[in-house]
């Protein structure tokens, strides 16, 4: 039986330290949508979603209330349209048309992002992968819940340098288009390496081809937790220190183990697996840079970030691989920028420039997230600082992403403004020195030699 | 229906305890446990309750629990025991 104690203490963390499950994300296949007629296509991926997802929203409020825990978000990721639209889109124009389409749904169904607009174009494009990536900034800038994401590079193919370098022109393409909004279109927008294909955690959610027709992933949060967790053992030896991360991470963990079943057997859609990111909000006391703060740095930045971010991702693995039959997504700590208001400060402080954040990223669960750039950074200096992120990756196995925004007219210290759970960001300096001839030598980087282990 | 836990956190009062237990009763909700600590002045009370024999819906429940707590001027919750069960037990 519960005791008092232990009622009190969930209790406390959903209230006081801002533990949330942060996202169901109902994956939904659309490949059995596909059609060469775009308006018929169009027309299928509509009602397979409409079918699909109609009950998403009121099953998480019933959860929510039955559980008292707040489900933050209610989501969808589809197929990559790369691929559903390949048949019948043959200019940029004809995938923006389902764009459109996604955005109907997720405003129909009442979820706040659908993320999906992707393509897979780690070994190479096809003609319709290249039509697709031309159609991004434009699809961004039409549509307000979609979220795209682009897979340029893996452990196993290398990297597809060819990508990386449309890449950055299509990054700041969308800037541009959406410069009024600060470039909103930008933070809807991932490119990965590695990318996972059951992320249930926004920009860079799809739902892989090896996915069954439809599936539930939840995503749970707990920076707040942690930091909390983290106050009782201040000066503790590192032993105490990471013992204290893995058994709260296996406590929240255990939570988005059961919102996930629950929301599996009301939906009536298999459970896929459950995500445990640290994921920081805007909120006070919502933050992964205050966990890093508390385990000793002065600000993330500082001498011993790297370390302490890397003991705290491996902590919060080890404690949510016990707590659910399956762990899968990213796992680990987020460090976006512009979400995080420790990071912000950070930044503001001159504690955190983009090379270091760079160097964290080896060794937490994603990459250069949300970060906004000088308006005049050009787009091979994208391309250059998505290569180095995907060679992060790849060389060390894991998934890393970029999430630049360049901020139109904009210089380093100014700020951008996105609102909401995307927040506000400083604009971070960006090093001056060209690597175009590297950019454009095109072609692919051959995959490194740890991959060939068949 | 499994088990709920209703909790009751606020200054503590006269009466506070009669209150939540009139309303169960008159819903057919039987208590199979209560603990009840005061800390800091707070009033501290968990209830395991179980609503089997109840008509009326969890949504009803909770809602009604929560104006009574606003009438007596403290903060009454209803959850299903499943969270504290799966985050404190293995």
């Amino acid at each position: 039986m519960v005791s008092i104690y232990e009622v009190n203490e969930t209790n406390k963390m959903i209230e006081q330290e801002n533990l949330d499950v942060r996202t169901i994300t109902v994956g939904i296949s659309l490949l059995d949508c596909i059609d060469s007629d775009l308006e018929k296509l169009n027309q299928n991926i509509k009602e397979k979603i409409l079918r699909t997802a109609k009950n998403l929203v009121p099953v998480g409020c019933e959860i929510e209330k039955e559980f008292g825990i707040p489900i933050v978000n209610k989501r969808i990721s589809v197929t990559p349209i790369a691929l559903v639209g390949g048949s019948a889109c043959r200019e940029p124009d004809d995938y923006v048309t389902i764009a459109q389409t996604l955005d109907e749904c997720a405003k129909e169904v009442g979820v706040n992002f659908i993320g999906g607009y992707s393509a897979l174009v780690s070994n190479g494009m096809t003609a319709a992968d290249e039509i697709f990536l031309r159609s991004i900034p434009r699809a961004l800038t039409v549509t307000e819940r979609v979220c795209s994401s682009v897979n340029v590079g893996s452990t196993k193919s290398g990297i597809n340098m060819d990508a990386v370098r449309i890449m950055g022109e299509v990054v700041r393409n969308a800037a541009e288009l959406t410069a009024k909004d600060d470039g909103i279109g930008c933070a809807k927008l991932v490119i990965f390496c590695n990318a996972p294909d059951d992320n249930p955690f926004m920009a860079g959610a799809f739902h892989g081809v090896t996915q069954p027709d439809a599936v539930v992933n939840v995503g749970v949060s707990g920076p707040g937790v942690v930091k909390h967790a983290l106050e009782s053992c201040r000066g503790e030896n590192f032993e105490i220190l990471c013992e204290t991360i893995k058994k709260t991470a296996f406590k929240i963990t255990r939570v988005g183990q059961l919102v996930a079943l629950e929301a599996s057997r009301r939906l009536d859609i298999p459970f896929g697996i459950v995500d445990l990111s640290l994921a920081p909000t805007p909120a006070i006391g919502d933050s992964v840079a205050d966990i890093l703060k508390e385990i000793g740095v002065e600000h993330p930045g500082a001498p011993g970030t790297t370390a302490a971010l890397a003991l705290l991702n491996d902590q919060v693995k080890k404690g949510g691989l016990m707590a659910s039959s399956f762990v899968g997504g990213l796992s680990g700590a987020f460090i976006p920028v512009s979400e995080d208001q420790g990071m912000i400060d950070a930044v503001e402080a001159g504690a955190l420039s983009i090379e270091k954040l760079e160097a964290m990223t080896c060794v937490c669960s994603v990459g250069l997230d949300m970060i906004a750039v000088p308006g005049d950074t050009s787009a091979d200096t994208i391309s250059g600082i998505i290569a180095d992120e995907m060679a992060i990756g790849m060389i060390n196995q894991k998934t890393t992403a970029v999430r630049l925004i360049p901020a139109i007219g904009k210089r380093a210290g100014d700020n951008v403004e996105f609102g909401g759970l995307l927040g506000h960001a400083p604009v971070m300096k960006v090093s001056p020195f060209a690597c175009g001839r590297f950019v454009k030598r095109g072609g692919r980087i051959p995959a490194p030699v740890h991959s060939f282990k068949n | 229906m499994k088990k709920s836990i209703i909790t009751v956190v606020g200054h503590d009062a006269v009466g506070i305890i009669a209150k939540v237990c009139v309303y169960l009763a008159e819903q057919q909700i039987n208590i199979t446990s209560i603990s009840q600590t005061i800390v800091d002045g707070y009033f501290n009370m968990m209830m395991i309750a179980d609503m089997n024999a109840s008509t009326r819906s969890f949504d009803q429940v909770n809602e009604e629990l929560r104006a009574l707590g606003d009438e007596i001027g403290v903060i009454i919750r209803i959850q299903r025991e499943e969270i504290f069960d799966s985050m404190h037990r293995i």
